[in-house]
């Protein structure tokens, strides 16, 4: 029923373009270029550094995602466990030899660019556990044996990247794993039984929060207990947000931005900036194209032909999807603001390059579905 | 292997994708709430936070306004302004307040209680407002201050301006200013919107009255600010408007002149137009630096002009409230008159006292003045010939011809520290003491003591409505070049001597208000005014003008502070004597020219002793002035009702 490896292997070069998905390639495209937009406004509508390098972070990341389009899938499931295995250990670099800004240590200094793996490993961890659902046969996935490991791979750099601190990462890449858990059919018992274990610890785990993490939670919990001080920014970001009211104050013409009420307006809170510069209907066609990201993800998992293909597309585009809704309902102020980026919005090499990495890996299991991993 | 493999593969996959569809159908939920979340915020509530985006994005800074300033009825400028060298701070723009109030206080001279109060405002208002830490620094200072600029972060050097008296001579009547007060903000509704830190308020006098007007409108300046407070850009400004200034009827150099006379004494000069109320003088002796107020008062200072005995702070001429003695004669025997209870001839005898009611009532002349009428009753002052006059007239019947002649009511207005008086009757007795009245009460009436109470002007107000022939005028401090209907009257009155106009027709034709019922009777009490300032005899016959020009008629008086006792009586214990508190007030009231009269004049000397002695020389000096000047002041008056 499959086709011989070696007609597979022999894909044309034309082949393989017109197997890219180009509704793909042209929303990511899209948001590349309003993310732009977005950042000359930030920088109060002239061209200047942060514009400038996130155009050369889009460019040169975009151009990655294609070289990596058309590297065989089998290359990346082959190598899962290795990019692990580095992301890992440049997350023990931060450790010892990182870079300390506002209180935490998440960056390497690479001279050309600061990394941060935490954002890498959000992908790699991905990887890591779609080839090893991937791999072992589903009478043993509910093992416990079997669990041991994801627990694991899963727990370490979540350890690593929590005591960063970095607690925003650390859940978005445990959501990351949890999500891949799921869909290889780990059953909800297990997941039942970790978050009842989590809660039973949290005690112990608020204990060792920073003082600045409890207050972000319960500034939370009530934004107005402290409005000059963590409260102030979801209270101007909702300001900033609803002041766009239907249409938006026009390009530019955020004055929540420009007068600098707007905090993070770069990187966490750069939905913000669009959204009260295009207003509800400029921040729904955002929406739609996230939603179009991800569709189009789902649909590269529903016609690979691997299960390494399918976990993969699956997981990434829902922890896509995660990423983008932890940070919209961050700065909606439905959630505490933990410090997530928008993935391509948001200024940030790392992350950037993490999200582009991810993408690139789906778009491989669209050239190449139907090449069997292994 | 291969087939058990691909079928694993198959089922594994088939779990893969319901459990997919499952987190589909969730992030569908998830989505629906972001959605959902955004109409709330920018569809429901967009309003709200569009104004909540508004107020972060504008600060308004409030520019004070220049008062009006205040001028004399020659147009020269009784209060004024003036530029001065401010301090102010904006506390926000200072990294470190405290270091920077060390640096200024070697720079200026600020005391350390000054620096306790700045500290309590900058706790109380917003970190961008600015605080005025001094109001008013010499030029070398102002100069150092901005020598000094690059390191005072903060601190910004204003030219700005103030209140400014000329002369203190009229410092009563025009008022002062000073900061705007808790209460100021409470009491005055105008001050509402007003309120900018520096602004100053008229507390007393004409800049009280005139205060709603003359203060101004507030300008503002609008700026976008970023969240630092930095100023991006202005996007509105509004100077706000001068104040309204104004014209009064005072002569200035009178003021001064007035002023000057009276300057050691506790004493009231009023001197009033008598066809149109215009008050040309209104002085009260000691005064007070107005322009000490205005730039926060020295503790000093205060604490002098309140422990003074001669109450420097009173404006003696309308809140000080003595009894009117013997001027009230006049009043006294034009009621007997109008109500037929004498006739002008009718004699009573002076023997230096009766006794009346078990009780004796002197005259001032202990050896009395033997037969008197009624001119020779006001030329002497005959206190027996008035005890008898009340008596029979009665002290109802006397009030109210006192208070027609506008005694015991307020005559100026919105003068919040007027005083009414006191114009005593049996039911005024019975409502506010609560007793009955007693005959003998009647007889101190009659001489202007008692009960009675008043004010130098409301004593100018009388005498003029006397001198200008029984007439109602209103004093009035603010020029007005209508209203002069007594004038007209005047003039058509020249015109048509022998056509005398009968009383409805003076109010039909020239709205006038007679406050007599036969002007006869009116001129029978200014003839016996003249007799008293220019007869012998007569009690300021002393300080008579033989120039026509200038003669006056005048009425003394003397209001008793304490009684005398039979034993000082016998002695003859004179004013001089006794201690300054006891003495008699002195009263001198008149008006000038006689033949042609055109002012009239109140003087009180408090504790001076007799009216003939203490006052009426005062008055002399005065209408010398007030008359030297007429013609300048018709000629002005003239000019303006041409329009020019």
């Amino acid at each position: 029923m499959y086709k011989s490896r070696s007609i597979q292997s022999s894909l044309t070069l034309r082949d393989k373009i017109f197997s890219i998905d180009f509704i793909l390639v042209f929303a990511i495209l899209i948001l590349g270029l309003i993310s732009i937009l977005a950042m000359y406004s930030t920088d109060g509508g002239e061209f200047k550094y942060h514009t400038q390098s996130h155009i050369i972070r889009f460019s040169v990341f975009f151009i990655m995602f294609f070289v990596i389009s058309f590297i065989q899938i089998r290359f990346w499931h082959s190598q899962s466990y290795i990019f692990y295995i580095l992301f890992f250990i440049l997350l023990l670099g931060v450790k010892y030899f990182g870079l300390t800004s506002s209180g935490s240590k998440r960056w390497l200094d690479l001279y050309f660019m600061n990394l941060q793996p935490s954002e890498l490993m959000k992908v790699g961890l991905i990887l890591f556990l779609s080839k090893y659902y991937h791999r072992i046969s589903i009478e043993n996935i509910n093992k416990v044996r079997f669990l041991f490991l994801p627990v694991v791979v899963l727990i370490a750099p979540i350890i690593l990247v929590a005591t960063q601190p970095d607690l925003g990462t650390a859940l978005l890449i445990a959501a990351g794993g949890l999500v891949v858990a799921w869909l290889a059919g780990v059953r909800v018992k297990f997941f039942t039984i970790s978050a009842l274990a989590f809660i039973a610890t949290l005690p112990i785990a608020i204990a060792f929060l920073k003082p600045y993490q409890k207050s972000r939670i319960l500034t939370f919990l009530n934004p107005e207990r402290d409005p000059l001080g963590a409260g102030y920014q979801i209270i101007q970001s909702k300001i900033a947000i609803g002041s766009g009211g239907l249409f938006g104050k026009g390009f530019l013409q955020g004055s929540q931005s420009y007068l600098d009420y707007l905090p993070e307006k770069h990187t966490d809170f750069i939905f913000t900036l669009f959204s009260e510069e295009f207003g509800f209907f400029g921040s729904l066609f955002i929406l739609i194209l996230y939603a179009i990201i991800v569709w189009r993800i789902v649909q590269i998992g529903n016609v690979t032909r691997s299960n390494f293909g399918k976990l993969y597309c699956y997981s990434f585009a829902t922890a896509f999807f995660i990423y983008v809704v932890v940070n919209m309902m961050m700065v909606l102020g439905l959630l505490p603001i933990v410090g997530s980026p928008l993935p391509i919005m948001s200024y940030g090499g790392s992350s950037m390059m993490a999200i582009m990495l991810g993408l690139g890996i789906a778009m491989s299991c669209k050239i190449y579905k139907d090449t069997p991993v292994n | 292997m291969l087939n058990q493999s691909s079928g694993n593969t198959v089922i594994k996959s088939k779990l893969i994708g319901r459990r997919m569809f499952l987190l589909t159908a969730a992030k569908a939920v998830v989505m629906i709430g972001i959605v959902g979340r955004l109409v709330s915020l920018q569809i429901n509530e967009r309003t709200k936070y569009k104004t909540l985006s508004d107020k972060n994005r504008f600060r308004e800074w409030k520019l004070a306004p220049e008062r009006g300033v205040i001028k004399d009825f020659f147009n020269k400028e009784i209060a004024s302004n003036e530029q001065v060298y401010q301090v102010h701070l904006i506390p926000e723009n200072s990294k470190d307040i405290e270091r920077l109030f060390v640096r200024l206080k070697t720079i200026l001279n600020i005391t350390d209680k000054k620096l306790f109060y700045l500290r309590r405002v900058i706790k109380k208002q917003k970190p961008w407002e600015p605080i005025i830490v001094s109001d008013n620094i010499t030029w070398s200072e102002f100069s150092r201050l901005n020598l000094f600029l690059h390191e005072l972060e903060g601190v910004k050097p204003v030219v700005s301006v103030a209140r400014m008296y000329p002369d203190n001579s009229s410092a009563h009547i025009l008022g002062y200013v000073s900061q705007v007060s808790a209460k100021d903000l409470k009491t005055k509704k105008y001050l509402k919107d007003l309120h900018v830190p520096g602004m100053s308020v008229g507390k007393t006098g004409l800049e009280r009255k005139l205060d709603k007007q003359i203060i101004g409108e507030i300008g503002f300046q609008r700026y976008e600010v970023n969240a630092f407070g930095k100023r991006i850009k202005q996007i509105q400004i509004n100077e706000g408007q001068a104040g309204k200034s104004f014209q009064t009827t005072l002569d200035f150099e009178v003021q001064k002149f007035t002023s000057n006379l009276v300057k050691d004494k506790a004493a009231a000069v009023c001197v009033m137009d008598i066809y149109n109320g215009d008050i040309v003088s209104l002085v009260s002796s000691p005064t007070f630096e107005p322009n000490q107020f205005v730039h926060g008062l020295d503790k000093k200072y205060w604490n002098s002009l309140i422990n003074n005995q001669m109450r420097p702070l009173t404006n003696k001429a309308i809140s000080g409230l003595y009894p009117p003695g013997s001027t009230i004669k006049t009043l006294v025997a034009l009621s007997a008159l109008e109500n037929g209870i004498i006739k002008p001839l009718d004699t009573f005898t002076c023997k230096g006292k009766i006794e009346l009611y078990g009780e004796k009532f002197h005259c001032w002349e202990k050896d009395g003045h033997g037969i008197v009428n009624l001119r020779k009753g006001i030329k002497r002052s005959c206190d027996v010939y008035f005890y008898e006059v009340a008596r029979k007239l009665g002290v109802d019947r006397l009030s109210e011809t006192a208070k027609r002649f506008g005694l015991g009511k307020r005559v100026l207005k919105g003068f919040i520290e007027e005083r009414p008086g006191v114009v005593p009757n049996t039911k005024w007795k019975k409502k506010f003491i609560g007793q009955n009245w007693y005959l003998g009460e009647t007889l101190h009436s009659g001489i202007g003591q008692g009960y009675f109470q008043s004010t130098p002007l409301q004593l100018c107000l009388m005498t003029a409505q006397i001198a200008n022939g029984g007439f109602e005028i209103k004093p009035r401090i603010l020029f007005d070049k209508k209203n002069d209907n007594l004038r007209d009257y005047l003039k058509h009155k020249n015109e048509n001597p022998n056509d005398p106009l009968p009383t409805d027709l003076l109010v039909s034709n020239f709205n006038l208000k007679p406050l007599f019922k036969n002007q006869e009777h009116i001129n029978l009490i200014k003839d016996a005014m003249f007799s008293s300032s220019n007869e012998p005899g007569g009690t300021s016959y002393r300080h008579r003008f033989e120039n026509k020009k200038f003669t006056f008629a005048g009425k003394t008086g003397s209001s008793q502070i304490k009684k005398f006792t039979e034993a000082q009586r016998e002695a003859e214990v004179k004013q001089e004597s006794l201690p300054y508190k006891d003495r008699d007030h002195a009263l001198f009231v008149a008006f000038a020219p006689y033949n042609d009269p055109k002012y009239a004049i109140s003087v009180l000397v408090e504790h001076g002793g007799s009216g003939g002695k203490a006052a009426a020389p005062i008055a002399k000096k005065v209408i010398k002035k007030v008359l030297e000047r007429h013609d300048l002041r018709t000629r002005v008056n003239s000019l303006i009702g041409e329009n020019v």
